[in-house]
């Protein structure tokens, strides 16, 4: 039966499909879709996991435990879940366990690019690479079976294009009932990694990595397509249909074991054809394992290392590399004579982040410095504002640009101790939200604690992981498919790490947020502020809208440093564009000529 | 079969994504081979929406090449100057007549064009370009949401399918209360596009 499937959804059917019955993940793009795919099926177990790293060990157990499973996350995600993977790497399973990794060329919504191809070498575990949704439900159920058989984790490794497109896929199978009961064998030989066992496993690891590497010469995914022998191209992944595209009459090897690769495969295609080259995105890891086989080939010379491929920069490298000696296509000739305005991303029209960035702008930076891409000096007053990841980093952008640091998952807290300790003369405040307090702020609130810092944590709890598409966390206690279960009480969480100075705000009103957060970061101990406020794009909040009091309004324009959608200057005037306002009064209490009113029914 | 490609743009919000899903399926239940992909990433806030879909007998790559779309599909006059460079020479314009100010467009900086300046820009690549009156339509049917399904009504006038595929796919995925409103926004896509071509 034919399907139009995501890459995500063709993964979640063929994971099915191979009889999985456990699945973990935490929520990130471009992986979200897969655990949200597969949580509505039956006899499935799946759940969003606080974080990759408890998302892989709670998997790891179910796979000790005699359970198929698969353990999903982002490329920044196999960062944090990487002890365990290692461990897994080390241990070995019972049951099949795949772990997914999708990474994110061009960085399309993380804070980095980075090719996780690395992982698998560098933990010595098989990684498979579909080229397309087909490929991608095809593959996993060989996925599992080379997990059980070779007793490792399979590293599976997809790219924003490939879980993101939409391809026709041809349904043939239907979940296997040919599984064994759940059951954990006993055996502390296998399960603890004491030195004296962890040894003996290392061994067992580069043997398993030989036997591979001679196993992945059969696999009938890989495809070897002659056609003419002047050039071969080796190629996975998305880059391979992006090639097909550009080498129209050239000869593939197509390679979806990606590590280790067919050696012998790779060296028959090239006494194929005359010339090698590898088009592949991210860092070079194909062309230096065909090099290490002492074939002589080219590629990272032509094709950039950096961000996203398409078809026009593979073309443009083949060019480069005299390849092919022309465009093949009619070239992009209209250069827009208009000048188009930027459309970022932007926080939306009532968003409950909005009030408080507004109110960390005012209070930590100086208003007569202009904003200016070139590093600073503080002056006296100001607060340096630590951040985090979620729609909150958004306030990274002008009109709010309250935001100094983002580097990743709850680092938020760390940077703001680590520059009080350092001893730099201006105050410290973090924000970061409540889904990022929970997968990895709880540590570093703690570290305050313990090291006695006079910190300030804010937590924008919008009770939900907003930016992937509000998945439920630990603090809401809402499962994947949106059932209330028990949860973590925030305020109790953070007064049982120590803390004592605990406000919990609404984000709405700036002047109670204001005197609250002005005291906080005077206040010689550690402090918390919970700024509470739904998502207005989860509760689809429509409170009475705003209007412009025009006989009022002084052309101040101080409402638009709140950068809200919904306001902007039309026909010379300031204007509330009443289908987007959602009401939430922040513009109106930041005007100073009370010009800003509810609108009249 | 003739190779199609779209390139369907516009702002996060507008209903872009939901009209290259139902154009992708459109395409499949026609026989087609069909890849389509959107860039998004943060844009749900807000941000810049391009989905690109290819029907064609084998299609590789999901995206369409700079000067290589068929169509040019956009919900949003600003935005259909952005994707300009992706048009074919002579393809086909099919612009919402909606705007929507971006905040870098709010300080002064950078101005919002107008359409006969954006219209200016189009014309170096096609004189095929068709301005719906789509907020119009909305209000006509009750409906503003279906701008998408005015786009697809639209864009269904230049492609040899029978209506009835593309209004197949409407009733699947149109909640019912939406169905009457939804099927009258096509049909007022098709009207408006075939009296501009006459």
């Amino acid at each position: 039966m034919k399907q139009l499937l995501s890459g995500n959804e063709a993964i979640a059917l063929g994971a099915y499909h191979a009889g999985v019955g456990f699945a973990t993940a935490y929520p990130g793009t471009p992986s979200t879709e897969i655990l949200q795919t597969m949580a509505p099926m039956e006899g499935m177990y799946t759940e969003w996991s606080i974080n990759e790293k408890v998302a892989l060990e709670v998997g790891m157990g179910a796979a000790y435990g005699g359970v198929r499973t698969l353990v999903i996350m982002k490329h920044v995600g196999l960062n944090v879940a990487a002890d365990p993977f290692f461990a897994l790497a080390t241990t070995g399973t019972n049951a099949g366990i795949v772990v997914i990794s999708c990474d994110d060329p061009g960085e399309h919504s993380s804070q980095g690019e980075q090719d996780n191809r690395h992982f698998a070498k560098f933990a010595k575990v098989p990684m498979l690479e579909p080229t397309d949704s087909q490929e991608a439900y095809d593959l996993m159920d060989r996925a599992f079976k080379i997990s059980e058989e070779f007793d490792t984790p399979v590293l599976f490794r997809s790219t924003t294009r490939i879980s993101h497109c939409k391809c026709t896929v041809d349904v043939s199978r239907e979940r296997t009932t040919d599984l064994k009961k759940p059951g954990f064998l006993r055996s502390s030989a296998k399960y603890v990694m004491v030195p004296s066992n962890a040894r003996v496993h290392r061994v067992a690891m580069e043997e398993r990595i030989a036997r591979l590497r001679e196993w992945v010469e059969e696999f009938p995914l890989n495809e070897m397509i002659l056609n003419d022998r002047k050039l071969g191209v080796i190629s996975s992944g998305v880059a391979y249909q992006y090639a097909r595209e550009v080498f129209k009459n050239a000869s593939f090897l197509k390679l979806v074991t990606t590590y280790p690769i067919p050696a012998n495969l790779v060296r028959k295609f090239a006494a194929e054809v005359e010339k090698v080259i590898v088009v592949e995105e991210l860092d070079p890891h194909l062309e230096e394992e065909v090099r290490l086989l002492g074939i002589e080939v080219s590629g990272k010379e032509f094709i950039p290392i950096i961000g996203e491929l398409n078809p026009e920069i593979v073309e443009a490298g083949a060019v480069k590399a005299g390849l092919i000696s022309e465009s093949v296509l009619p070239s992009a000739v209209a250069t827009s004579k208009v000048t188009i305005p930027p459309r970022r991303p932007q926080l939306c029209a009532g968003c409950p982040h909005v009030g408080p960035e507004f109110v960390l702008r005012k209070l930590g930076f100086d208003p007569n410095i202009k904003p200016s891409p070139t590093p600073r000096e503080m002056t006296e007053n100001e607060i340096v504002v630590t951040s985090d990841i979620g729609c909150y980093t958004l306030g990274v952008y002008e009109p709010l640009g309250a935001l100094d640091t983002c580097a990743c998952m709850g680092a938020s807290i760390g940077h703001s101790t680590g520059l009080e300790k350092a001893g730099i003369p201006n105050k410290s405040v973090a924000v970061l939200g409540d889904s990022t307090f929970m997968h990895s702020g709880i540590t570093g609130l703690a570290d305050m604690v313990y090291k006695q810092s006079e910190g300030t944590v804010i937590i924008l709890d919008n009770s939900t992981t907003a930016m992937t598409g509000h998945q439920g966390h630990p603090g809401t206690g809402v499962s994947v498919t949106g059932e209330q279960g028990p949860l973590v009480n925030l305020e109790k969480l953070v007064e049982g790490i120590g803390i004592k100075d605990l406000n919990v705000v609404s984000v709405y009103d700036l002047d109670a947020f204001e005197t609250t957060l002005k005291r906080c970061v005077e206040n010689a101990e550690p402090s918390v502020i919970i700024a509470r406020g739904p998502c207005v794009l989860r509760e689809k909040i429509k409170w009475t809208p705003r209007q412009v009091d025009q006989d009022l309004c002084v052309e101040c324009h101080d409402c638009l440093d709140v950068g809200c959608p919904a306001i902007c200057i039309w026909d010379e005037k300031v204007q509330i564009d009443s289908a987007v306002c959602v009401g939430c009064g922040v513009c109106e209490q930041v005007c100073p000529s009370e010009a800003i009113v509810e609108m009249k029914s | 079969m003739k190779d199609v490609n779209v390139l369907m743009v516009g702002v996060g919000g507008q209903g872009v994504i939901l009209a290259s899903d139902a154009m992708s399926e459109i395409g499949m239940n026609a026989g087609y081979d069909v890849k389509k992909t959107d860039s998004l990433g943060m844009a749900q806030r807000g941000g810049s929406v391009v989905s690109n879909v290819r029907w064609g007998e084998k299609v590789f790559s999901p995206t369409i090449k700079k000067g290589e779309a068929d169509f040019l599909i956009s919900f949003e006059e600003v935005e259909t100057a952005r994707w300009a460079a992706w048009l074919k020479p002579g393809g086909v314009v099919i612009v919402a007549d909606v705007v929507v100010v971006p905040i870098s467009a709010m300080s002064g900086a950078f101005p919002y064009p107008d359409w006969e300046e954006i219209k200016g820009t189009l014309q170096e690549r096609t004189e095929k370009i068709y301005l719906i009156p789509a907020t119009r339509i909305g209000a006509e049917v009750g409906n503003p949401k279906a701008l998408n399904i005015v786009m697809m009504g639209a864009l269904s006038t230049f492609l040899d399918l029978d209506t009835e595929k593309w209004l197949d796919d409407i009733r699947k995925k149109v909640p019912p209360k939406f169905l009457d409103s939804s099927l009258q926004a096509f049909h007022r896509g098709v009207e408006e596009t075939r009296s501009m071509k006459h």
